[in-house]
């Protein structure tokens, strides 16, 4: 077991230096012209030279990349008009069109996409199993097709128009805005509450039918026919012997979508104006911030490495035939 | 007084409880512990009505067991089902009586029937494997069996699946308790279901073809094991199975199941040594010989009726040898009524003389 997981760190870790590796390839050493996009038209030699040599275009490419690794591993200085600043490792880089240090910005960032995120995930995971269970056990009637049927009305509807109707005419939730956790949970809550809701709705009619299908499957078992044949309550066979087994599959979307969602919220954000990573990322492709783009990329496959290593551990936990098979 | 020490210090050695219990199994012997009379069991469905079992009766004394033989959809899964009281009302028309211990299941209240199920009758099913959630213990699923009818701490309930693991046959049951089923063998996984089956001591067993998923030497252990075990809980055991050899090891008395209804019914020696009805000797020509020459198979021609439309009179005639031999095979439903001299046995059949052909055309045929 604990080898199985050592074994899955270590590849995780270098999923993730062959992306940095790659991005930086892609971004920094291309054939595009990064200096003479920022300098813009009226650029001068002199700025351009600048530039340049503040992003260390101007090093050979196998320098450059150890410079980024090492600005990772122990921090690094920036020269920017004469000045020099210090970036403290972890460190991804500065950010010329902001001025400050990317690991700040992500900082910054992160913590509000994932507290998007994780809110929602709440609502829809909870939603979407409950809304699953009660249509697979009514399957059939009216209200198992009046749910199926809304949930696929849901996710016809393209994401943004939903969050843009909830942030329209759901006027009755608290002003949407971010404050951190720590200083105050209510208004934390209270100002995320508009966002969790618009991720939830739109993810729930998804989980919804992940679960309706994953609990029909279930419930069609022999085992749930021989824990009916005990003698047990009706609930706990649906809810101990069959939501144990239909819960698995589900944690595998979970992960992925999770993961997904964690790199940027983009339309969430946006829509109620909170700064998370997302809305950062697009900004930084905009006005092609590429310190900013690297840290995002990297940052991205971090998450989803991550969560692909916590689906496997999940499951070692959930499936007792994984943990000793 | 042959064993004094019983008044002065209660004897706990498993072999003086054992002789207890089966003093008392055949004190009560004799009476029918389950009851079907004219069960019929019915499906609505898109295509039309599945009549799954009709006019079925049959009764069952604690201490015999009863083996119900056909073909698959004979609709002898689906009347053991119906005696658990495990189809959904729903999907599902029953009519007739069940009655377990004297209590009627047909139509019983679904919280009622809960109680029961479980206490009185339980039931173990065809393929261990599939049949024990994969995700719980074995300790696990014997403990909630146990305390779903009993109000026990969860110690005192595992101890008695301690007691339960070691009486069906694992070797130390305590440590195995807390194994995952797919830690168990098949056999064993078996021995486990049978465990957690009888953990209520119920008076009627249902067995589903509990060997049919299993290897042939293992298949015998727990024929074994159910015969002794019933010996010790002197309970009923209604054994369903299509396997004639299974049947000549373990029933007491035999039903063959055709199409939903008893098309041969009596006591295990007479309905194999000298059947009555043409689909009982059908079963025993498709029997393969073990010794002696090789020989071809004679297997029934055709395949099983279709429930959603039964052949009109006897359901079984056109796939009858002998269909031609009686007055309407195809028009009347012969009854499942006492045909000869032996009141003990009873047959669904027009032929006049079944007895004589059994003796001039099939039993030269059989090895």
């Amino acid at each position: 077991m604990l080898i199985y997981i050592l074994r899955r760190i270590a590849s995780a870790v270098s999923v993730v230096i062959v992306t940095l590796v790659a991005s930086f390839g892609l971004f920094f050493v291309a054939p595009t012209d990064p200096a003479g996009t920022i300098c813009g038209p009226r650029c001068t030699p002199e700025r351009y030279a600048d530039i340049s040599a503040s992003l260390n275009l101007d090093e050979p490419v196998v320098q450059q990349v150890g410079e980024y690794l090492k600005g990772l591993a122990v921090g690094r200085t920036y020269h920017s008009g004469g000045l020099a600043v210090e970036c403290d490792a972890p460190c991804l880089g500065y950010s010329y069109t902001l001025g400050q240090p990317v690991t700040k910005l992500i900082g910054q960032a992160l913590p509000i996409t994932v507290s998007i995120v994780l809110g929602g995930a709440v609502v829809y995971l909870i939603a979407g199993i409950l809304g699953g269970i009660i249509a697979a056990r009514r399957r059939g009637t009216y209200l198992d097709r009046l749910m199926v049927g809304t949930s696929l009305g849901i996710n016809a509807v393209p994401y943004f128009v939903v969050a843009l109707l909830v942030s329209l005419y759901a006027t009755f939730l608290p002003h949407a805005g971010y404050h951190p956790l720590l200083e105050n949970p209510l208004t934390w809550a209270t100002g995320l509450l508009a966002a969790w809701l618009t991720l939830g709705l739109a993810n729930s009619a998804s989980y919804t039918r992940y679960a309706r299908a994953s609990m029909i499957e279930t419930l069609g078992e022999d085992y749930i026919r021989t824990a009916r044949a005990k003698g047990i309550s009706e609930r706990r066979v649906v809810y101990r012997h069959g939501l144990r087994a239909a819960i698995t599959p589900i944690a595998t979307i979970f992960g992925l979508d999770l993961a997904f969602q964690l790199t940027g919220a983009i339309f969430t954000e946006a829509m109620f104006g909170l700064p998370g990573l997302g809305v950062l990322t697009l900004r930084a492709f905009n006005q092609y911030d590429l310190p900013v783009l690297m840290g995002g990329v990297l940052v991205g496959s971090v998450v989803l490495v991550v969560m692909n290593l916590l689906v496997d551990i999940l499951y070692t936990i959930l499936d007792p035939r994984v943990r000793l098979g | 007084m042959t064993e004094p020490q019983l008044l002065t210090t209660p004897d706990r050695r498993p072999e003086t409880v054992f002789r207890a219990r089966r003093d008392s199994a055949e004190r009560v012997a004799g009476q029918s512990y389950l009851e079907v009379t004219d069960l019929t069991v019915t499906f609505p469905t898109a295509d039309g009505l599945v009549q799954a079992v009709q006019g079925l009766s049959y009764s069952l004394p604690l201490g015999r067991t009863l083996a119900v033989v056909g073909e698959s959809g004979s609709g002898k899964s689906v009347s053991s089902m119906a005696i658990m009281g495990l189809h959904d009302p729903r999907s599902t028309r029953m009519t007739g009586s069940i009655t377990v211990g004297g209590e009627e299941i047909v139509g019983m209240p679904p919280a009622e029937l809960r109680k029961r199920r479980g206490a009185n009758a339980a039931m173990i099913f065809q393929d261990p494997q599939s049949s024990l959630h994969p995700y719980f213990t074995i300790g696990d699923q014997i403990i909630e069996a146990y305390r779903a009818h009993h109000r026990v701490s969860k110690r005192v309930a595992r101890d008695r699946a301690v007691d339960m693991l070691g009486r069906v046959g694992i070797p130390n049951p305590r440590r195995r308790l807390d194994d995952y089923p797919h830690q168990f063998s098949g056999g064993m996984r078996q021995r486990a279901m049978i465990a957690m089956a009888l953990v209520n001591d119920p008076k009627l067993l249902i067995a589903d073809e509990p060997t049919t998923a299993l290897d042939v030497t293992v298949q015998a252990q727990i024929l074994d094991l159910i015969m002794e075990l019933q010996q010790d809980f002197g309970s009923a055991v209604l054994f369903i199975t299509h396997d004639l050899g299974v049947v000549a090891e373990i029933a007491d008395d035999v039903l063959v199941m055709y199409g939903g209804r008893g098309v041969e019914y009596g006591r295990a020696e007479s309905i194999l040594g000298r059947p009555l009805h043409p689909y009982t000797w059908g079963l025993l020509e498709s029997i393969p010989a073990v010794s002696g020459e090789p020989a071809r198979l004679h297997p029934i021609p055709g395949t099983p009726p279709s429930l959603l439309a039964l052949p009109s009179g006897c359901s079984f005639h056109p796939r009858c040898e002998f269909a031609g031999r009686a007055p309407g095979c195809a028009v009347d439903l012969p009854e499942l009524v006492s045909r000869t001299a032996d009141t003990t046995r009873a047959s669904r059949c027009h032929l006049a003389d079944p007895a004589g052909i059994f003796e001039t055309d099939i039993l030269p045929r059989l090895p």
